[in-house]
């Protein structure tokens, strides 16, 4: 409480007022206490939205260990302690659902985490100006459309009767199978994520970028180190804290890969090669109706995912970097 | 290529790389830029040119508007495209209002209550309720097949929150104090001084909350019945998953909607983006780095 008395600018002004006569002072306090009042209010009013939607639906997980049946309610219906939990550690399609997820993640780090940041190097080398913006205009664009129309223009591009296919079908080539197709699934979700999203990615490293003071190159230049020399001895070091930070979290991250994205294709080419833990978790709870089961799986992705963020975050501090919180 | 702005000490670039970093440009701005056009192309070209080519066209012979009359004549899309510009309106605003006070409220220090209620925030953000007791919360208010359950449950974005609080933290402390002392409350040191000076926060936010809202379709296709979707889960099921338009445009149903149709659907759900994109984009840097540097 001491802490929270020393930090409020209250005390500031208070005492600056000090030099102006007493009432003045007394009439300062109050207005001080009265705006912190509405404040307040306008607050905790907002913050109803987490207490209902955040909190509320957390306290819902009470569900994973009851049998959920609709017309009993939440509270009405029977416990039945953590055999929802038993069920899923023994159901093979779960097991499968969690190795499709990081296997996704997996792919994901190698292929498409290094693209962001060549793209930002590139971008970063240019130096006419005009040219840079507009290459980054045009690549950010992509982060800003739907999954929806992500995966039409994938349709439509790579289709049976998309483009490609039709320009090979007019070369004499025989044409690719990859829309609908099981085994090319985990690829073309790949490079969905990097159509959509490694321009967008590159803005996190082109700031670090130019963070790095010009006369470093220029010392570095005078004193005879080439091109790849200062690449490697003053870019490299300017952007590892960013790198390293964003891969900690990633890997905080790995049981989460894009739940919209797996959804919609995942009737297509069908939950062996697209069922990740979230769309297990939709299947068996919205369509299947088993509320308790679904919110089980749920609750275990949470509770590793909650864990696996917070031991990112302690790494990223154990070397020396921020973290997303402290 | 570059011969603008490269300083003294730089050596000349070689040709090949110069050659190599131009194919490079080329090669991201044609794999962005292709996918939209042929969309654009097919949505324009007539039924007949399409079948033809095979299902797509890439530069259209004799542009018609047909396929964009067919769909804005009072249909399922008409309708479909009335709601998603309502509910990005209307949940822009107020998304937009709840982070402002919020953010506000837990960027000044002297704030009832403002300690704990921030940690509570940034809790969510760690543990995410999930998917099912989030859906039961939505029933259980009795918000199902109601516009409301498009907005509420994602009133708030904690990320959006951060920024935006770090915005306001970046504000000098001198101009809340000079501001008081000329007897101005809070909420009109709000109003007159952070506001203004936060455009470009707000900007970037609210640009944010738009385009999540109009780009939703997982919340509509739980929460709504088909007569009440949002066009992007109109996108969805009639394009993505093919399936029939029963609609006033073909009189019956299950045929699955012509690809001229679908394109021009598909070209009406990304053009409020493109439109919107290059008046924000300016921001974006700003608007983003502040935040994540906050954060």
């Amino acid at each position: 409480m001491a802490a929270l008395l020393r930090e409020r600018p209250g005390k500031s002004a208070a005492s600056r007022a000090s030099h102006s006569p007493p009432g003045a002072q007394k009439k300062q306090k109050r207005f001080q206490r009265k705006r912190s009042i509405a404040l307040s209010v306008l607050m905790f009013g907002s913050f109803a939205y987490f207490v209902v939607f955040h909190y509320g639906a957390l306290a819902g997980n009470v569900i994973a260990f009851k049998d959920y049946v609709p017309f009993d309610g939440i509270w009405g219906s029977a416990w039945v302690g953590g055999s929802n939990f038993e069920r899923m550690l023994d159901d093979a399609e779960f097991w499968h659902s969690v190795v499709n997820t990081i296997v996704i993640a997996v792919l994901q780090l190698v292929f498409y985490f290094p693209v962001p940041l060549a793209l930002a190097l590139l971008l970063h080398s240019l130096t006419w100006g005009t040219v840079r913006r507009f290459v980054q205009s045009i690549a950010y664009l992509p982060h800003f459309v739907s999954w929806v129309i992500v995966v039409a223009l994938f349709q439509q591009v790579l289709g049976d009767t998309g483009m490609v296919n039709g320009y090979l079908q007019d070369a004499g080539i025989h044409t690719i199978d990859i829309i609908g197709n099981p085994d090319a699934f985990k690829p073309l979700v790949v490079a969905q994520v990097i159509w959509k999203d490694a321009g967008w990615g590159t803005i996190i490293f082109l700031a670090a970028l130019s963070q790095v003071d010009e006369q470093q190159y220029e010392a570095a230049a005078i004193d005879g180190a080439g091109p790849w020399r200062r690449f490697w001895h003053v870019t490299l070091p300017a952007i590892r804290p960013v790198v390293v930070l964003l891969l900690i979290m990633r890997l905080g991250d790995i049981l989460s890969v894009g739940f919209e994205q797996m959804l919609l294709q995942r009737d297509a080419v069908g939950p062996e090669a697209a069922e990740i833990i979230d769309t297990f978790v939709y299947y068996q709870g919205i369509v299947g109706g088993d509320y308790g089961y679904a919110a089980a799986a749920g609750l275990f992705k949470g509770l590793i995912g909650a864990a696996l963020v917070y031991a990112a975050n302690k790494v990223a501090h154990r070397l020396g970097e921020q973290g997303v919180y402290k | 290529m570059s011969t603008q702005a490269r300083p003294g000490w730089m050596e000349k670039p070689r040709p090949v790389t110069q050659v190599g970093k131009a194919i490079a440009l080329v090669v991201v701005v044609a794999l962005v830029c292709v996918p939209f056009l042929t969309i654009l192309s097919t949505s324009l070209a007539s039924q007949g040119e399409v079948v033809e080519n095979g299902g797509w066209v890439l530069w259209p012979t004799e542009p018609t508007l047909d396929a964009y009359r067919d769909i804005l004549n009072g249909g399922i899309v008409t309708h479909a495209l009335g709601v998603s510009i309502g509910v990005t309106a209307v949940g822009t605003t107020l998304s937009l209002l709840c982070t402002v006070f919020l953010a506000y409220a837990l960027a000044r220090p002297n704030v009832y209550g403002s300690k704990p209620v921030l940690l509570l925030v940034l809790f969510t953000f760690l543990f995410p309720p999930g998917m099912i007791p989030s859906f039961l919360v939505v029933k259980e208010l009795g918000l199902l097949d109601s516009y409301a359950s498009l907005v509420l449950p994602v009133l708030v974005n904690v990320f959006n929150l951060v920024v935006l609080r770090g915005f306001f933290q970046g504000i000098p402390e001198e101009l809340y104090e000079a501001a008081r002392l000329d007897g101005a409350g809070d909420l009109r040191i709000l109003w007159t001084i952070v506001l203004p000076l936060s455009k470009a926060a707000l900007a970037v936010v609210g640009l944010f909350y738009a385009v999540a809202y109009w780009n939703s379709w997982f919340y509509a296709s739980l929460y709504m019945e088909s007569d009440h979707w949002p066009l992007q889960q109109v996108l969805r099921t009639y394009v993505v998953a093919g399936e029939g338009l029963t609609d006033t445009t073909t009189g019956e149903g299950t045929v699955s909607a012509p690809q001229t149709v679908q394109m021009a659907v598909l070209v009406i759900a990304t053009v409020p983006i493109l439109i919107v994109y290059p008046f924000l984009q300016k921001y974006f840097t700003k608007g983003v780095l502040t935040g994540a540097i906050k954060s």
